[in-house]
């Protein structure tokens, strides 16, 4: 089992689970992007703040006239670069730390524990961070903010995989000594706690405004099935193909043995 | 040697990869993703590297439904 083995497989199913993205994104997220749009050049509610999306800050508009990508292209050609973009380099991560951890979690094998490498990456890096940012839909945000939610946001994301990396190395250092239960208990446990601290020092942001709550719940419902969608693929894609290659490595292995004691 | 691979109790040995052979490819794509990660996130929102709203608006919709402040 090799570094690039591990990579190319990770890049592949990431490809794959980018287009299954999109395929969601489309279907399930798009109606509501489209209605919260609607709501926004309707102006059938205030927002938060008097931002219009002219603005020349985070500045575009949404309707065709004057806009530099038409809405059709953004829903489809601009929303499928995005998926491809972000499954291949969460699916080149995923492999990079999987390879890392294959024989350094326990007695798992190479296959479970990159579904445990998914899995972790998926409630720290996507997960968590969307209990304390939710995603938001267009015309909900005050575009002068935009440069310090990001910032809180990515410091939330970084906090939440840091304490992630560090609760499995705590779980894997004790694991010898408590056994498995006590052990990843104490790691769950320590990234509970720094996460939820974290998410009380970091501020809150609500800028909602009348925003209809029910677009809003759909809309955020979608984003969680868009980005469930992605790390699902990558996790149960990369967990097969790992799980493969560890058989034909351990079958490579068997023979060479039995062919030296004959 | 066959009488070790024929107990069932004995442990599975999975060989772990040297991290040293790691890191280089760590390096490489941990750059390339960021970057990735970076244009479809923050580019031409929060940050911008080049003028103009084309990159914000061509990765719009992915980036309000994957989930980062978009505006």
């Amino acid at each position: 089992m090799t570094v690039r083995a591990l990579l190319v497989r990770g890049l592949l199913v990431g490809l794959v689970a980018g287009f299954a993205t999109f395929l969601v994104a489309h279907q399930v997220g798009e109606p509501h992007v489209e209605t919260a749009i609607a709501l926004e050049e309707a102006g059938t509610h205030a927002p938060a703040d008097d931002h219009t999306h002219d603005e020349a800050t985070a500045g575009h508009s949404h309707d065709d006239g004057g806009a530099v990508v038409s809405r059709h292209d953004q829903r489809t050609w601009g929303l499928l670069t995005g998926s491809l973009a972000v499954g291949l380099a969460l699916g080149g991560l995923v492999a990079l730390v999987s390879a890392a951890a294959v024989g350094r979690l326990g007695r798992m094998t190479p296959g479970q524990s990159t579904a445990t490498v998914a899995l972790i990456g998926f409630v720290s890096y996507a997960l968590v961070p969307f209990l304390k940012y939710p995603a938001n839909p267009p015309a909900v945000g005050d575009g002068s903010t935009i440069g310090a939610r990001t910032g809180d946001y990515f410091a939330f994301v970084l906090v939440s995989v840091v304490a992630a990396v560090l609760g499995t190395l705590l779980a894997r250092r004790l694991w010898p000594q408590v056994g498995t239960y006590a052990a990843v208990l104490a790691g769950v446990g320590a990234y509970v706690v720094v996460v939820a601290v974290a998410g009380q020092v970091l501020p809150t942001v609500n800028e909602v405004g009348d925003f209809p709550a029910d677009v809003l719940w759909y809309f955020r419902r979608a984003s969680l099935i868009t980005i469930a969608t992605l790390w699902a693929a990558i996790g149960i894609g990369l967990t097969g193909l790992v799980g493969a290659l560890h058989r034909r490595d351990t079958a490579t292995t068997e023979r060479r043995t039995l062919a030296a004691s004959l | 040697m066959s009488q070790v691979s024929a107990t069932p109790a004995t442990t599975v040995e999975i060989p772990s990869i040297p991290l040293a052979e790691i890191a280089p490819w760590a390096l490489f794509v941990g750059l390339l993703a960021v970057l990735a990660l970076f244009f479809v996130s923050a580019e031409q929102g929060a940050f911008s590297l080049l003028s103009g709203t084309a990159v914000h608006e061509w990765v719009h919709d992915g980036r309000h439904l994957l989930g980062f402040p978009c505006h």
